[in-house]
């Protein structure tokens, strides 16, 4: 592609497709700065004055910052853990695939890969409140669990291809599985340890079922179940409602800014593998 | 060497895992399929009522346009998404100004929440679209096509494609990216036409990338379920329930305990029957091309 002349009949509708894009965004900025007597002249115009006070109404309505952290904790203590734990039994899985049992586990958790939540989701309603897990600790653990199908596929074939050398020469001085794990391969696992860590994340951060079906006391909610719940409150207060979903998703935005190189180049390599 | 001792550390490493997937998965599953065989409402006392519940889903006329309705959304949602972003990443593949730029922006859909997307769109079908096309004369615009029942099935599928086209687009530029440039070069020389070139080269080669985004987007759609909760409720009447959203409502706010799991069985051998005639189909014609 070096050298090419830049193709401005392309440029031209990757430009316009990308207005499609941004519309939403510049609609919900704008619709959070102004004043209801401002949206009611005009839907669309950009706003005279900049309205802040409707984002500090919006944090008092939804107890905003309780929100950002259970979501917070959600997401980076089940990520983490995720990581740490599932790349373990993938590598378990890996090296042993020569094995029935390890063959039959690694069949039995991919296989789960098609199996929809729906059915999943009535009988897991009463498991976790009989086992007293409908709350933050309980979604964190259900997530973990329910990473491992995708995981478990996408660690194994990277394993895979990881040569023995180094751990037999680690082996050879006396190194125990564990410390082979730790110490030889799962610091060979850092890109796949991104991509799935990306992928966890932004499906932890944005979830909306299990955090519906098992966080029922307010002051446990995650972030998109507080905009879902207080959807009603905001009635017609379109200003107040969209400051609301505007600072829901700005944590993500704000990520995304700052290192969106780093994540889409993390996801092109989990769909080459 | 000497695998003694690791014997036990990978046994320690996956026995966990195993025992934990079993019980939040398998076994919620199981407990689903044998309570579908019951009367149970969710609480209270039950009874073995034998294939009953399976009868009645195949009665039940909200069951059935819950299916019709996800099934039609899946299939609009899985062509247009699949068009719209081979068409993108074919062109934020080519020699165009700020590739990195745009490469981000058409990937921004994709980190957001689609509950709150629903919401925003929610809006812009409601408040923004009406006015904006009655003063173009747009007639089938000029209300708001989420209260229509014939046209809120498209709302939906709109809202889904400007979110799941991101994803799309992301794997097929991969798949582009392994193509290597050589052989547009070669094909040049035969004269061969960008048409063409599309055709028996680009398309052959990104194969199993078309592949895995058909089946990876009709999976995710037809089990749809916030941007339902979102965009519509299921509304208007139940023009757009979802079979995801049915089971739910139904099994845990409608007393239908035993009754949606029966839906969810079926619902499940729905799903997996789906996904594999897609892969079989196209990968046989991967093999074709």
């Amino acid at each position: 592609m070096k050298g090419k002349k830049i193709n401005c009949v392309i440029t031209f509708f990757i430009f316009i497709g990308s207005l499609f894009i941004l519309f939403p965004l510049y609609l919900s900025i704008t619709t959070a700065l102004k004043t209801p007597q401002e949206l009611a002249e005009s839907r669309l115009a950009f706003p005279v004055g900049l309205h802040f006070e409707n984002f500090i109404t919006a944090i008092k309505m939804t107890d905003f910052f309780n929100a950002l952290r259970n979501s917070l904790i959600i997401t980076v203590s089940a990520v983490s853990i995720t990581i740490l734990t599932n790349s373990m039994v993938a590598y378990a899985i890996a090296r042993n695939m020569h094995k029935k049992f390890y063959k039959g586990l690694y069949f039995y958790f991919v296989s789960a890969m098609f199996i929809p939540f729906p059915i999943i989701m009535l009988p897991i309603v009463k498991q976790t409140h009989a086992m007293g897990m409908d709350n933050p600790i309980g979604i964190i653990f259900l997530y973990i669990v329910y990473g491992l199908a995708f995981n478990i596929f996408v660690y194994v074939g990277y394993i895979k291809s990881i040569p023995l050398d180094m751990e037999e020469a680690a082996i050879i001085d006396g190194a125990s599985t564990w410390v082979v794990f730790w110490k030889v391969i799962f610091p060979l696992l850092a890109p796949m340890n991104a991509t799935l860590g990306i992928l966890a994340s932004l499906w932890i951060w944005n979830d909306f079922m299990l955090p519906l079906i098992l966080l029922t006391r307010r002051s446990m909610m995650t972030l998109p179940l507080v905009q879902f719940v207080f959807r009603s409150q905001f009635t017609t207060e379109y200003n107040l409602a969209f400051a609301s979903y505007l600072m829901a998703l700005a944590p993500m935005i704000i990520v995304f800014l700052f290192a969106q190189r780093w994540i889409i180049s993390g996801v092109t390599r989990g769909s080459i593998k | 060497m000497e695998r003694y001792k690791g014997k036990y550390a990978y046994l320690l490493m996956t026995i966990p895992a195993f025992l934990l997937f079993f019980i939040f998965h398998t076994y919620p599953a199981l407990n689903g399929i044998f309570y579908s065989f019951t009367n149970w409402r969710g609480f209270g006392d039950w009874d073995f009522v034998g294939i009953r519940n399976y009868l009645n889903v195949f009665k039940d006329s909200r069951a059935l346009d819950a299916y019709f309705f996800t099934f039609k959304f899946a299939v609009f949602s899985t062509i247009i998404v699949n068009i719209l972003s081979l068409t993108i990443a074919l062109g934020l593949n080519a020699a165009i100004k700020f590739k990195n730029y745009f490469r981000a922006l058409y990937f921004f859909p994709n980190i957001l929440s689609i509950l709150i997307i629903g919401f925003i769109f929610n809006y812009i079908f409601g408040k923004i679209i009406p006015p904006v096309a009655q003063s173009l004369g747009i007639e089938f615009l000029s209300r708001n096509i989420l209260g229509n029942p014939d046209l809120a099935w498209f709302g939906v599928v709109i809202v889904a494609v400007w979110q799941a086209s991101a994803f799309n687009t992301i794997i097929y530029l991969a798949g582009l990216q392994t193509i290597p440039e050589e052989l547009y070069e070669a094909s040049f020389i035969d004269g061969a036409g960008k048409w063409k070139n599309f055709w028996n080269i680009t398309f052959p080669l990104i194969a199993p990338f078309f592949t895995i985004n058909m089946v990876l987007a009709m999976k995710g759609f037809l089990q749809a379920f916030a941007i339902i909760m979102a965009l519509t409720g299921g509304g208007p009447g139940r023009a757009t329930e979802s079979i995801s959203l049915i089971i739910y409502r139904g099994g845990l706010q409608g007393g239908e305990f035993a009754y949606q799991s029966a839906n969810a069985v079926i619902f499940l051998i729905f799903l997996v029957t789906i996904s594999l005639l897609q892969i079989r189909f196209l990968q046989k014609r991967e093999v074709q091309l």
